[in-house]
């Protein structure tokens, strides 16, 4: 059991260890959806609650494993179950939310591939945090993620204005300004314990 | 099939440079940055992805004629999540400092696209010894570029290769290639690098063509 406080787990999850620059966590959506804040919005939003919803089912997974002694079955559990939460959210935002439904387009199949929720679960695992610790963990996360992805799209908005030669256009420039992004939250390593 | 042929080398050969999954496809980034800190750990990942790729490509390919196309993503990633855990065992096995080193990453080896997309674009639609080929090349191809960014990381952010010190004493190490915004900034620059050589290779093959049409007219 860990015994780390709750406003500790959510400033290390979302800023001192973000899981999108210090952890290289679900770096894929990151490139692909953030060149317009208005869609990086609603990933994140549809991320962070992937993750919420992952992190519940990981912990009442976590308990069933441990009890029938089988913790070989842990990735393929939870890959499974990510993939079904992810269902779900498709099909109660197509019927909720249309445009953000065709906004998100591959992208949201694609969350069942997102290194960060299956991470999430498997670092949540790792720590041994208790339920309400997981979802704050996951609160965290969920926040780190929209934070990386919308101060990322913020700049790539202007990069795109900006008079950058062919050879570095489009990956290579959002890679160096990730990199730096990075060096930024490096400066939070200061705030935990 | 009525598509061009495609030569078993070729097969191979198009995960290497044409159809590298790092540098061209942007696949599988997530590990390649993550733990390309030193040569030994890129190596280590790129042995393991390769092994996964091979595998699940074999296996999906085997069974290509009895998934059903609405359950296929389901299956392949549950064969996938099958030979992970067999890697991440098996190097717990052969070196607990190694496992350590790699962490949570092996175990995310599921989530890297690259293989779900071989299994999807490729072995399920190829027989057995073509999805065997691909997944061998495009997994050269993935821990060669692993290899590269770990190198570049390893000499400039510790001054060391494999461990072994490569410069005298005054070498001021910079330290910030091996945290993670080394990564970023490692990959950004071999993007440049490639894209660099294929903007010439393009040029000349322009140039080429040019002149072919001169000396016809």
């Amino acid at each position: 059991m860990n015994d780390a406080g709750y406003w500790s787990i959510f400033l290390n999850a979302a800023l001192i260890n973000n899981f999108v620059l210090a952890y290289f966590l679900g770096i894929c959506p990151f490139f692909g959806v953030s060149s317009k804040i208005e869609t990086a919005i609603r990933m994140s939003g549809a991320v962070s609650f992937v993750m919420l919803v992952a992190s519940a089912c990981a912990f009442g997974i976590n308990l069933v494993l441990e009890a029938i002694n089988a913790p070989y079955l842990r990735i393929i559990s939870y890959i499974l179950v990510i993939s079904s939460t992810v269902q779900l959210v498709e099909m109660l935002m197509r019927k909720l939310s249309p445009p953000t439904f065709r906004a998100l387009g591959i992208f949201l199949p694609l969350i069942t591939t997102n290194c960060a929720i299956l991470g999430l679960a498997l670092f949540q695992t790792n720590k041994g945090y208790g339920f309400t610790q997981a979802i704050v963990y996951a609160l965290g996360a969920g926040a780190g993620f929209a934070l990386a992805l919308v101060l990322m799209a913020g700049v790539r908005e202007k990069l795109d204005l900006a008079d950058v030669p062919q050879l570095v256009k489009g990956t290579a420039a959002a890679l160096v300004v990730a990199g730096i992004l990075s060096m930024g939250f490096m400066g939070f390593a200061g705030l935990g314990r | 099939m009525a598509l061009k042929q495609v030569s078993p080398t070729d097969e191979f050969i198009k995960g290497l440079w044409r159809d590298n999954p790092v540098f061209i496809h942007m696949l599988g980034l997530c590990p390649a940055l993550a733990v390309s800190n030193t040569a030994i750990n890129a190596l280590a990942m790129g042995a393991a992805t390769t092994f996964v790729l091979l595998m699940a490509g074999l296996s999906v390919s085997l069974l290509r004629s009895f998934i059903p196309r609405e359950a296929r993503i389901v299956s392949y990633i549950c064969i996938i999540a099958t030979f992970v855990t067999c890697v991440d065992y098996a190097i717990m096995a052969i070196s607990i400092e190694l496992h350590r080193a790699l962490g949570a990453f092996i175990a995310l080896i599921v989530v890297n696209c690259l293989i779900l997309g071989r299994s999807e674009a490729f072995a399920s639609k190829n027989n057995p010894g073509r999805a065997i080929l691909d997944g061998l090349g495009m997994g050269v191809g993935f821990t060669g570029a692993l290899f590269f960014i770990g190198v570049m990381r390893e000499v400039l952010g510790s001054g060391t290769l494999f461990g072994v010190e490569l410069f005298p004493d005054g070498f001021q190490t910079w330290t910030v290639m091996v945290l993670p915004s080394g990564g970023f900034f490692a990959m950004a620059i071999w993007l440049l690098v490639v894209n660099w050589i294929r903007q010439r290779q393009a040029d000349a093959e322009k140039q080429a063509a040019e002149q072919a049409g001169e000396t016809a007219s």
